[in-house]
């Protein structure tokens, strides 16, 4: 039996030599419960090369990512502090400001979340703005509204997550390239919006929704409270479920999920709909801030959701990404957007300074990644 | 073509020469030798794919090179025509001492391969692909007719005018194709043409036209290095042969038509590295019905009408060649392909067609050929990569619970002896054994009752190997079946029970692996020139 087994273990029955407990438990998961079941205190301890730092290093990758962003930031913090010392210096006034920031978040903050598993996932969504911009102008028409709050939304969630749906249709069994298919969606969506709408502003008389842009709980907005809402089931859905660690290995080795039994085809078709479905959620948000819906909301937030995914670390050729990355991704082009406006600079530069935020957040990942591949592959 | 250079029996990595002073090994006539490989080692992690190659090549010759999957053929190309640059030894071209640093490098140095995967550009024309990098161009513009001209001479001088210098490339046939690919070669003045099994995607006729190019081509004095798996061609178009086993030089320059093919065999097989196979049971452990049962299936172009069954706790194993159809007659089991006709049962009950998740469910497992492209997440944790068709299973309404998982993936890694045993690290920094480990591994969980396995020690070395060999065996105890797939013939025989031959998408044999030797699998993977076993 113990043959061959090379001279490097002489006691093949020993479990895991070099298992230290705790130090094998992730960063992410809090107490080592189960951690190391065959681990006994046999303690060989003969091995030096602990795998343990390039453990570490790899496993808190992401997450030094995302502290790297939040860094950026305080950073801009600092330089509203700097410039409105007024604003940035005051408790109560940097709470109200942050709070719009938040606020002027929310909408592309939800649409993000849902782009950032199409990417994960290997796709692509670019029909996002668009489809916020149908759910809204929906959810409004006259016969809508006739049924309620109820009517509204549902009528949002289920037009964002029908026409997500279709999207995933024709990716997973038409065979389309996620850009071209989205790309008609965007193109045919807004269309539909502006028919639906006669491109006028359709006023929303359902009180409900409007208040969750003026009423506060606790001084927070209720759409802030639903952006977070949405974040922290994003978050959950990713890391804790069978989906999220479907969409995981669906984006980073299709056929690899392919050959263990994965359905590929579903899961991407659902990835499109919860995409579609963020867009429905979004929709009542903007619904709620303009009170109205219209055929124009939602443009360029396919771009602007993806430079945030991006720029929070999220891998364009999918299999590589985390839901607090896009989110802090998405709370810096909302913080630029805030210290543009709070310093009456003009949008112009605004958008050349968004342009190379993204390049250089992109260009230091892929630094990063080039170290990782430079490591030695062969550990012991 | 007197080739009384003999058998280079004692190992080549010892007696490296040093630089080019070695007169007294040429013959006279040496100064038509146009390449002189001497000493050639390359290195993978894990795997020492060149091991002191030497190999040396006349002007005007059809020089073959034989050896089995593995043996490092690839390789060596790669390292003539600067894919790979080797890690020691030396190159000598035309003369001079070279390092082909580049592609590039080697193409202007006149060495042009054509790949078995040829490297043409489908949308483009005939003679576009003929001039593709160097088209004549006065100004910046390319000088269209010039190119037509020249490509059509080219042509030409290949035997082949009637290839349409304007048709899309894409549209042509695939001999065609390689005459494309050769006249490319010509147009950059290549001295020395590498080919790599250019007849296996030909046509009988094809074949013989090829080789009359071939011909035309060494009587203008340029050299060939001619790989293929088929004797009978090597019999036919050779004029001296050089063998590789395990990434050395096992015989030069033996003579293409006279040495016999026992000895062109024995020097592809034969021991060098020690394989430990576990003991087989006593007696085959067939109980009752079949646990799969294939029943003629066929894939167009990749298989044809093949039945097998294979019962619980026994291991088949499957030789043949690449592209004798095995790896796609696994994933067409597997319903990773669709069959055009036939049918699989599992327990009796048929699988679903081209469907891998009822086969999952069914209980069948694969680790594909690929580990890289299809079977790992490589930035994914170990465990992950472990559960990644049960996490399902260890899952509670739809929450994954890694803490269960990883306990689960601990206890496998356990078993294999997975180094370094630390299921949280990314599998894309373990070692290719390792990760093969993993693949494997990932179908210890759940209940697989058969097992499909492509290639499983493929990059893997020898200590992992063993421990692979073993767990195999466990599983096949356990009362799973296996059916196992090796381009290596040692690897079959010592692990199987019972061994089933393939040859250009049939099953020509089948036998217990005790009544069969390496030697006599090989006559029958390699040429039909010996009487064909029993159908299956």
């Amino acid at each position: 039996m113990t043959a061959g087994t090379g001279p490097t273990t002489n006691e093949p029955t020993t479990n895991g030599p070099t298992t230290n407990g705790p130090t094998t438990n992730g960063p992410t998961t809090n107490g080592p419960t189960t951690n190391g079941p065959t681990t006994n205190e046999a303690v060989p301890s003969g091995r030096p090369g602990s795998p343990a730092p390039g453990l570490r290093w790899v496993a808190g990758e992401p997450v030094k990512r995302t502290l790297g962003l939040v860094a950026v930031l305080v950073a801009l913090l600092v330089v509203g502090a700097v410039t409105r010392p007024d604003i940035f210096g005051d408790t109560s006034k940097l709470w109200q400001n942050e709070l719009t920031v938040l606020t002027l978040a929310s909408a592309i903050g939800i649409v993000t979340v849902g782009m950032t598993f199409v990417m994960i996932g290997g796709g692509i969504d670019l029909s996002v703005g668009a489809l916020l911009a149908l759910a809204s102008v929906w959810c409004t028409t006259v016969a809508t509204q006739s049924y309620g709050v109820g009517g509204v939304i549902f009528s949002a969630l289920a037009v964002g997550a029908g026409a997500g749906f279709v999207n995933g249709l024709l990716i997973s069994y038409g065979r389309l390239v996620p850009f071209i298919a989205t790309l008609a969606m965007m193109v045919a969506a807004r269309g539909l919006a502006q028919k639906i709408s006669g491109s006028r502003t359709q006023i929303n008389h359902v009180s409900l929704i409007n208040d969750l842009a003026s009423e506060k709980i606790l001084g927070v907005p209720y759409i802030v409270l639903v952006f977070a809402v949405v974040v922290a089931l994003g978050w959950v859905l990713l890391n804790r479920t069978t989906f999220g660690r479907r969409t995981v290995a669906v984006g980073g080795n299709a056929e690899a999920a392919r050959l263990a039994g994965i359905n590929t085809r579903r899961h991407t078709v659902l990835l499109y709909a919860l995409s579609g479905l963020c867009c429905g959620i979004a929709a009542l948000v903007v619904v709620a801030q303009t009170t109205s819906g219209s055929n124009t909301n939602g443009d360029l937030y396919e771009l602007n959701a993806i430079a945030a995914a991006i720029i929070g670390g999220t891998a364009l050729a999918g299999g590589r990404g985390t839901i607090v990355g896009s989110l802090v991704g998405v709370l810096i082009f909302s913080q630029i957007a805030n210290l543009f406006t709070v310093n009456n600079l003009p949008t112009e530069t605004q958008r050349i300074v968004n342009g190379a935020i993204i390049v250089g957040a992109v260009l230091i990942q892929q630094f990063r990644l080039a170290d990782l591949r430079r490591r030695p592959k062969l550990s012991t | 073509m007197t080739s009384n250079d003999g058998l280079a029996d004692d190992p080549l990595a010892d007696d490296r020469p040093a630089g080019g002073d070695r007169p007294a090994d040429d013959r006279p006539a040496g100064d038509d030798v146009v390449l002189r490989l001497a000493g050639v080692v390359k290195t993978f992690p894990g795997v020492r794919a060149l091991d002191g190659v030497r190999l040396e090549v006349r002007a005007g010759e059809v020089h073959c090179l034989l050896g089995q999957n593995g043996a490092g053929k690839s390789t060596l190309i790669k390292v003539l025509s600067g894919v790979y640059r080797p890690d020691d030894g030396d190159i000598v071209w035309q003369g001079r001492h070279v390092h082909l640093a580049n592609p590039q490098a080697a193409m202007k140095a006149g060495i042009a391969t054509i790949y078995q995967e040829l490297d043409l550009v489908d949308d483009l024309s005939v003679a576009e692909n003929i001039y593709i990098g160097q088209e004549p161009h006065r100004a910046g513009f390319v000088r269209r007719g010039e190119m037509r001209r020249g490509a059509g001479e080219i042509l030409t001088r290949l035997g082949h005018p009637e290839i349409p210098v304007g048709a899309e490339v894409g549209r042509l046939p695939a001999a065609a194709k390689q005459i494309v690919s050769m006249g490319r070669a010509l147009s950059r003045d290549a001295k020395l043409l590498i080919m790599d099994e250019p007849s296996a995607v030909l046509a009988q006729d094809e074949v013989s036209n090829l080789f009359r190019v071939v011909r035309d081509l060494t009587a203008q004095g340029i050299a060939v290095i001619y790989i293929s798996h088929r004797l009978e061609e090597v019999r036919e178009i050779g004029d001296r042969v050089t063998v590789l086993k395990d990434g050395r030089t096992s015989a030069v320059n033996l003579d293409a038509r006279s040495t016999p093919t026992r000895d062109l065999v024995s020097r592809m097989t034969g021991r060098t590295i020690e394989y430990v196979f576990p003991p087989r049971p006593p007696e085959p452990t067939r109980r009752g019905e079949p646990l799969l049962l294939v029943d003629r299936i066929t894939r167009r172009g990749e298989f044809e009408d093949v039945s097998l069954t294979i019962h619980s706790g026994e291991i088949v194993g499957i030789a043949g060649l690449v592209g004798s159809g095995r790896s796609e007659l696994l994933e067409t089991i597997y319903g990773a392909r669709r069959p055009d006709a036939g049918r699989v049962l599992s327990n009796g009950r048929p699988l679903r067609p081209g469907d891998v998740a009822a086969a999952v469910r069914a209980g069948l497992g694969m680790a594909p050929e690929e580990r890289k492209s299809q079977a790992l997440l490589l930035g994914e944790p170990v465990y992950r990569n472990i559960t990644l068709a049960t996490f399902r299973r260890f899952a509670a309404a739809g929450f994954t619970r890694s803490a269960r998982e990883r306990a689960a993936a601990a206890a496998v890694a356990d078993g294999l002896q997975l180094r370094p045993r630390d299921v949280d690290r990314a599998v894309g920094t373990l070692s290719g054994g390792n990760q093969q480990k993993v693949v494997v591994g990932r179908w210890l969980l759940g209940d697989v009752s058969l097992l499909l396995l492509d290639e499983p020690t493929r990059g893997v070395d020898v200590g992992a190997r063993a421990e692979l060999y073993q767990m195999i065996r466990r599983l096949a105890d356990d009362g799973v079946g296996i059916l196992l797939v090796s381009s290596e013939v040692p690897e079959v025989l010592g692990l199987s029970d019972r061994v089933l031959v393939m040859r250009e998408g049939r099953l020509v044999h089948q036998a217990s692996a005790e009544e069969l030797d390496e030697d006599s699998v090989l006559d029958l993977v390699m040429a039909g020139s010996l009487l064909e076993g029993d159908r299956v």
